[in-house]
C-alpha cells in the first residue's frame, strides 16, 4: 500500500515542478533556474513542517516521500548548476548552488521548529 | 528531417506525473531495503541523488545526439523519473536531523559528499556521453 501512496503523492509533486519550473521560465527567462530554486526550497520547508506534524505512516507515503520527494530534485539542481558553469558563469554556479543549500536546509530547519511550537 | 508535432502541455504533465510517480517509487524501494542508519541521514538518498545526476547527464546527451525532435522524452525520463527519483527535500531534511542530533560531522560530509558526488556525476557523465554520442565526421 504504501508503494501505491507514494506514487499517488509524487504523480502530484512531479507536474507541479514541471509546471512551475515552465512557468517561472516565462516569467523570469532562463538565465538563472528560479524553478527549481523555488520547488527545492518550497518542498524543503513542507517536509520540515510535515516532520513536526503527528502524521500516519500511510500520510507520510504520501506527502512526505511521494509528494515532497517529487516536488523537489536533485539531479536538475546538479545539472543547472554544471550548465551555468559550463556556460562560463561560474559566479552565477556558485551562487545557485549556494542559494540552494541555504534556502533547503533553513527552511527545513525553520518548517519543523515551527510546527514543533506550534504543536508542542 | 521533419520536425515532430509539437506535444500539448496537458499530455506532456501526465507524462511527468507517471515518470515521476515510477521515479519516486523506486527510491523508495532503494530506500526501504537500505534504511537510514545512524544521526538520521540517509547514504541511500546520497547514492540515488548521485546515480540520477548521473544519468540525467547521460540523458540529455543521448535526445540532443539521437533523437533531438523527441518531445517525450526529456519530460518523461529527465523532470518525470530522474526528477521523481532524486529527491532535495529529504536531504535538506537529513542535514537537519544529523545537526539536531548533534552529529555536525555526519551533516556536514552527507551535504559536501552529495554535492560534489552529483556535480562530478553530471559533469563526467555529459563529457563523456558528448564523446561517444557525437557525430564521428564532426569528431
Amino acid at each position: 500500500m504504501s508503494v501505491l501512496a507514494v506514487a499517488a503523492g509524487a504523480a502530484l509533486g512531479a507536474p507541479l515542478r514541471y509546471l512551475t519550473d515552465l512557468w517561472l521560465r516565462s516569467v523570469l527567462g532562463a538565465a538563472f533556474p528560479w524553478g527549481t530554486l523555488v520547488v527545492n526550497t518550497a518542498g524543503s520547508l513542507l517536509l520540515g513542517a510535515l516532520l513536526g506534524l503527528p502524521l500516519s505512516p500511510q500520510a507520510m507515503a504520501v506527502w512526505g516521500t511521494g509528494f515532497c520527494g517529487a516536488l523537489t530534485t536533485y539531479s536538475t539542481f546538479a545539472f543547472e548548476t554544471v550548465q551555468l558553469a559550463r556556460g562560463g558563469d561560474a559566479r552565477r554556479a556558485a551562487v545557485y548552488v549556494a542559494a540552494g543549500l541555504v534556502l533547503g536546509i533553513a527552511t527545513a530547519w525553520a518548517g519543523l521548529r515551527v510546527v514543533r511550537a506550534l504543536t508542542g | 528531417m521533419p520536425s515532430a508535432t509539437p506535444a500539448p502541455l496537458w499530455a506532456l504533465t501526465v507524462v511527468v506525473a507517471a515518470g515521476g510517480a515510477l521515479g519516486a517509487v523506486t527510491r523508495y524501494g532503494l530506500d526501504t531495503a537500505w534504511p537510514p542508519a545512524a544521526a538520521g541521514v540517509s547514504w541511500t538518498i546520497l547514492a540515488v541523488n548521485v546515480t540520477g545526476s548521473l544519468l540525467i547527464g547521460v540523458l540529455t546527451e543521448a535526445v540532443a545526439h539521437r533523437m533531438p525532435q523527441n518531445p517525450w522524452l526529456r519530460p518523461f525520463l529527465g523532470a518525470g523519473v530522474l526528477g521523481g527519483y532524486t529527491t532535495f527535500s529529504a536531504y535538506s531534511m537529513d542535514v537537519v536531523t544529523a545537526l539536531e542530533r548533534g552529529a555536525p560531522e555526519v551533516a556536514l560530509a552527507y551535504l559536501s559528499l552529495t554535492l560534489a558526488g552529483a556535480i562530478a556525476a553530471v559533469w563526467a557523465a555529459s563529457a563523456l556521453a558528448h564523446r561517444i554520442l557525437r557525430p564521428k565526421e564532426a569528431a
